[in-house]
């Protein structure tokens, strides 16, 4: 019986989907699952479309998630949402950060950015959670652990939460952002258990 | 101790822990995090080489004085390191030596996809081919091993998905290996068609051991099941077809890929009703098979093309009752505006290329490097490239067409990043110098190796080990190479008057030309630093918009409400935005906070 979950980490480059899944992943590894996971890098950096796939379970083989696999897939953009929608599953969970990045071919006027994706999603996809991360990445004081309240919001539709992740988060960002990482990932955790009830 | 690492790292771990000494690469994708990696255990000395053939002939040489030894880099490098391998593989080795390379299927930062296991046969050389982190650290050890029992060099191969997965690895403590004693042997080591001879015979006899060996090697294993349906696959493929055929499949495992286990391989095939090979790319496998008269299923349904998946695999074998079946493709809009990568804001290349783009009578023969993506919108600079370094050469040859001919008067361009300069294009600056052939060189100097993630080259002043080094000068240096001191320009590319007038001057000359444009890549942590309070804004009421700023393709700008908008989180204040604008609606902004 094969029993490999996948979750699926989309954003742009630079918004730090790599540190999320590699927390992730971390995570998993601790609480005793065999795990893979894999990304593309390379071109990444320069603003293009990355993806992480986290695969974990008894035995896993592929590290690439397949189409319609995805238990859940977590967007850190909303169009990166909209593109990857074939990998989730019928029944998996769609989170995505209310947050919009104009591609190039948009900025300079050759396409347009779709109006209302999340209204189209919603259509889509019945479990759905748009949680603006960067919002309460802001409250909480550094726009740059948008990533890790997301993280938390995974987790907390994973059923990860009574794993503790204090120490997973500590030993992999760097020591002067510990504490602002660990309460972005339970502000996440928060944000989407407030939204859309318990984990399933 | 299990540790979470990507096949990568566990390339770097089997290196050290098998005693490895001297390793060099040269960055590329997917390889470069192997040296990164490597270059953390201070004991084992690591060097970013100028290029892959460099690389091989440093880890050779420190091969010969008897160290176990380690080169690293993408595909096509190995091509550029292909001179050295040839008749490294008739020399044979002292201390172990192992040559990685990393294949790139599905091209997500290459420009092709060829396969190399090719080079294997072809320079006869033992293939190890892992499919997993844990893999790649044990079957280093073992490479070492091989390489140290049959006096070979071992080429090591990996693909993306292996390079940049992550899985469990079980780590051991590093072994100790004394260096090997040298003792000079010309007739093994010295090639000249005298000793050659001979040693292409030992290449041969070398083979046939290591065919024998191939029948017993760990790297080959079979999960056997009693199972009809019987999977002969390598690499990442073995992943996916396990996820696909479960235990409803045996598996031959081909981790020792050349010379190929052809006894092994035929009684697992007698055994089975139907036989399925599965490999990214070439048939390598396949033909093998095919070859010795047994009859399979592979690329007649697989495609040689791009990336295999599980989904790929379970679509292509849907009649095969074994595979899995994985819901239908449900394409999401092919609308939506595609994310191609992008110069990011405060890249020092786009001031160079906003002043190129406005030169109608110009080719531009590019290279490698971010500064490919000026090829692309709003810019367009960029007319083809061959490989890393083509960029001079190509264009001489370009040029000296044109003359020859006598029809064209259009200026000729070289587009080179420094990194790329000192790769393979100092070669092209003296062909360019010896021809007298009226070529503009720019080299994009942004003092860093960029595109691959921020490696130091000869020109940074600093090494892959945190070292100082002398930092090689550029315009000293194709001063030496023979261009005249007046053909020889320095500039700021965020100065767009200054680019201006070097490429006008360029332009008109009759000889050999370099721009040298200097300015670091905005993503260096000093340069971030610095930009950090820096940010330029709009006025909303000068602004016409005449988009002309959006027409720099900074991620930084964008338009709405008919007018100009500057996002200050993700300017980097480069102030290219600020010079293009001819009605003086931008400004340097307040401090950010
Ligand atoms: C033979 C070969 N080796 C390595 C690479 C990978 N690669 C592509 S671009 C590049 C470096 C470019 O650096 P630089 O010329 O400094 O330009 P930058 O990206 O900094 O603009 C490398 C290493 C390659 N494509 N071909």
């Amino acid at each position: 019986m094969n029993d490999t979950r996948s979750i699926l980490l989309t954003g742009v480059g630079g918004q730090g989907t790599i540190l999320a899944a590699k927390i992730l992943s971390e995570g998993l590894t601790r609480m005793g699952y065999d795990v893979k996971m894999s990304e593309i890098h390379g071109m990444a950096q320069r603003g293009g479309s990355v993806t992480s796939h986290v695969r974990y379970g008894s035995r896993v083989d592929s590290p690439v998630i397949s189409e319609g696999e995805a238990d859940i897939l977590c967007s850190f953009e909303k169009l990166e949402a909209f593109r990857h929608l074939g990998y989730i599953k019928p029944e998996g969970m769609l989170i995505v950060n209310d947050l919009e990045i104009y591609p190039l071919p948009v900025l300079i006027g050759q396409a347009a950015y779709p109006d209302d994706i999340a209204s189209v999603l919603k259509t889509r996809h019945e479990r759905f959670q748009l949680l603006s991360a960067h919002t309460i990445a802001v409250k909480l004081g550094n726009p740059r652990v948008e990533n890790i309240v997301l993280l938390g919001a995974v987790a907390h539709y994973g059923g990860f939460m009574q794993f503790s992740w204090e120490e997973t988060i500590r030993d992999l960002v760097k020591p002067a952002f510990i504490d602002i990482n660990i309460k972005a990932f339970y502000a996440g955790a928060k944000a989407a258990s407030a939204s859309f009830g318990g984990a399933s | 101790m299990k540790q979470l690492l990507t096949g990568n790292e566990a390339i770097a771990r089997g290196a050290y822990e098998a005693g490895c000494t001297v390793a060099a690469a040269y960055p590329g994708t997917p390889s470069t995090e192997i040296l990164e990696a490597l270059s953390q255990y201070k004991e084992i000395y690591c060097e970013w080489s100028v290029n892959e053939k460099v690389a091989l002939e440093v880890s050779g040489g420190a091969s010969f004085a008897g160290s176990r030894a380690f080169c690293a880099m993408k595909h096509v490098g190995l091509n550029v390191a292909a001179d050295p391998m040839f008749t490294i593989a008739y020399t044979g080795i002292n201390g172990g030596l192992v040559i990685n390379t990393s294949d790139e299927p599905g091209m997500h930062s290459s420009q092709n996809e060829q396969d190399n296991r090719y080079y294997a046969r072809h320079a006869k050389l033992p293939l190890v081919v892992p499919s997993d982190s844990a893999q790649c650290r044990d079957f280093m050890l073992e490479a070492y091993r091989i390489s140290e029992t049959f006096d070979t060099a071992v080429l090591f191969r990996t693909t993306t998905r292996v390079c940049h997965s992550k899985s469990l690895v079980e780590l051991h403590e590093p072994m100790r290996v004394p260096q090997r004693a040298y003792t000079k042997d010309l007739k093994k080591n010295l090639m000249t068609p005298g000793n050659s001879r001979p040693r292409h015979v030992d290449v041969e006899a070398r083979l046939v051991k290591l065919a024998e060996y191939a029948e017993s090697t760990p790297l080959n294993f079979i999960e056997e099941d009693g199972n009809t349906l019987g999977v002969i696959s390598t690499g990442i493929a073995y992943q996916y077809a396990r996820e696909v055929f479960s235990d409803r499949a045996d598996y031959f495992f081909i981790g020792f890929s050349f010379p190929l286990p052809m006894k092994a391989v035929r009684k697992f095939c007698e055994v089975h009703e139907t036989i399925l090979v599965i490999e990214e790319n070439e048939p390598f496998i396949e033909d093998e098979i095919r070859k010795a008269g047994i009859a399979c299923l592979g690329k007649d349904l697989l495609p040689a093309c791009g990336e295999l998946s599980p989904k790929i695999i379970a679509d292509a074998c849907s009649h095969l009752p074994e595979a899995s079946t994985y819901a239908p493709s449900v394409h999401s809009d092919a609308s939506l505006p595609p994310r191609p990568p992008a110069l990011c804001p405060g890249c020092p290349h786009r001031g160079i290329f906003h002043v190129l783009s406005k030169q109608k009578n110009i080719v531009a023969s590019t290279d490698i490097g971010c500064y490919t993506l000026g090829a692309f919108p709003p810019f367009s600079v960029g007319d083809f490239f061959f490989c890393m370094g083509s960029s001079i050469t190509a264009g001489i040859g370009f040029k000296r067409s044109d003359m020859s001919c006598g029809t064209e008067t259009r200026g000729v361009f070289a587009i080179i990043g420094d990194s790329t300069f000192f790769h393979s294009g100092m070669t092209g600056i003296a062909d360019a110098v010896y021809s007298r052939t009226p070529v503009v060189t720019i080299i994009l100097d942004n003092r860093i190796t960029a595109m691959t993630g921020h490696q130091h080259n000869p020109g940074t002043g600093m090494t892959l080990m945190g070292e100082q080094a002398h930092e090689i000068d550029l315009g000293e240096l194709v001063r030496a190479l023979g261009v005249r001191e007046d053909h020889i320009r320095k500039v700021n590319p965020n100065n767009l008057k200054a680019c201006s007038e070097a490429v006008n001057d360029a332009l008109i000359a009759q000889e050999p030309f370099v721009i040298i444009a200097r300015v670091p890549c905005a993503l260096l942590p000093q340069v971030r630093k610095r930009a950090e309070s820096k940010w330029f804004q709009v006025d909303a009421q000068a602004c016409t918009g005449c988009r002309a700023c959006i027409r720099i393709g900074c991620p930084a700008i964008t338009f709405r409400d008919s007018a100009a908008v500057i996002e200050p989180d993700i300017c980097a204040a480069c102030g290219v935005c600020f010079q293009v604008c001819t009605f003086k609606a931008i400004s340097m902004g307040g401090n950010k906070t």
